[in-house]
């Protein structure tokens, strides 16, 4: 069996960890998502923790924002690893969802998500 | 116009930098100033997706963006300068003058340098360096957001 993917949630403040910690109330699955904070850190040092957080292996790395020093961190560490993607606006129906299907590949998971999250915003 | 901003992040192009000063300064539009940046294609169009498309962003070597600067302040719209470290931003300073302030916004910690704020961590040499600066008569204010308040060279030490 493959290595389950690993979700990296790399996002400004405080907000990763909360969203991680949200899921796992909902899912009860406390393994498969790694927090990542920008706090404090220029454009080397969250590069750092996000290679730290990913590994070796493969992972959908989960962005707050479609730019700023969250998103180029990531965009950097999938330039040259087709097993590392990267999805943006991250909110937690796709988070719940990625939870259910570490098992495939990371860019189908990565589409995955980003489908679900989208389809999560609804005008009422 | 005159340029509003120059700014050392060395984030360069993220939130608080479009969002934070360029929404209250009405910026219109962002020179990023390093050479790096302006050699690679892949990290220009990254940069480009992180600003509105109401506000241009030009990218340019240290002498090119000397050799603009007179015409960007005289641009109708208001400017913002972004250097990723303080020496560029010297180096902009001597070659293109007169820069008024500079504002130190995001200066993170490497081997070598010690925290002066909470997002401001320099070197003895930069420290010399923005010393220097201010004897020409640059102001050197760390802030990173308008909301906060600005913080003399004098607390930098």
């Amino acid at each position: 069996m493959s290595e389950p993917v690993r979700g990296i949630v790399v996002a400004h403040g405080e907000v990763a960890q909360a969203l991680i910690d949200a899921a796992a109330r909902i899912s009860g699955e406390t393994e498969g998502l790694v927090a990542v904070s920008n706090n404090e850190c220029g454009r080397d040092e969250i590069a750092r923790r996000l290679e730290e957080a990913a590994g070796d292996g493969p992972a959908v790395i989960f962005v707050d924002m479609p730019c700023g020093s969250c998103f180029f961190a990531a965009m950097g560490l999938s330039r040259d690893r087709p097993a590392v993607r990267v999805v943006t606006g991250v909110n937690l129906p796709m988070l719940l969802d990625f939870l259910h299907h570490r098992s495939l590949p990371p860019a189908d998971g990565a589409i995955r998500a980003a489908e679900k999250g989208a389809d999560a915003i609804r005008k009422t | 116009m005159p340029i509003r901003l120059y700014r050392v992040d060395d984030r360069l192009v993220h939130g608080q930098v479009v969002i934070g000063w360029g929404k209250p300064l009405g910026i219109g539009f962002i020179v990023l100033v390093d050479d790096a940046v302006q050699a690679s294609e892949w990290e220009r169009e990254l940069y480009r997706m992180g600003v509105p498309p109401e506000v241009e962003l030009i990218f340019a070597g240290v002498q090119e963006a000397a050799d603009h600067l007179p015409g960007w302040r005289a641009d109708a719209r208001n400017g913002l300068v972004l250097t990723a470290d303080i020496g560029t931003m010297a180096d902009l300073c001597r070659a293109a003058p007169p820069v008024p302030r500079v504002n130190l916004g995001g200066i993170h910690h490497k081997p070598g340098r010690s925290l002066r704020l909470p997002y401001v961590y320099l070197t003895g040499e930069e420290l010399e360096l923005l010393q220097g600066l201010a004897k020409t008569g640059v102001e050197i204010t760390a802030q990173d957001l308008p909301t906060t308040q600005p913080v003399g060279l004098e607390a930098l030490r």
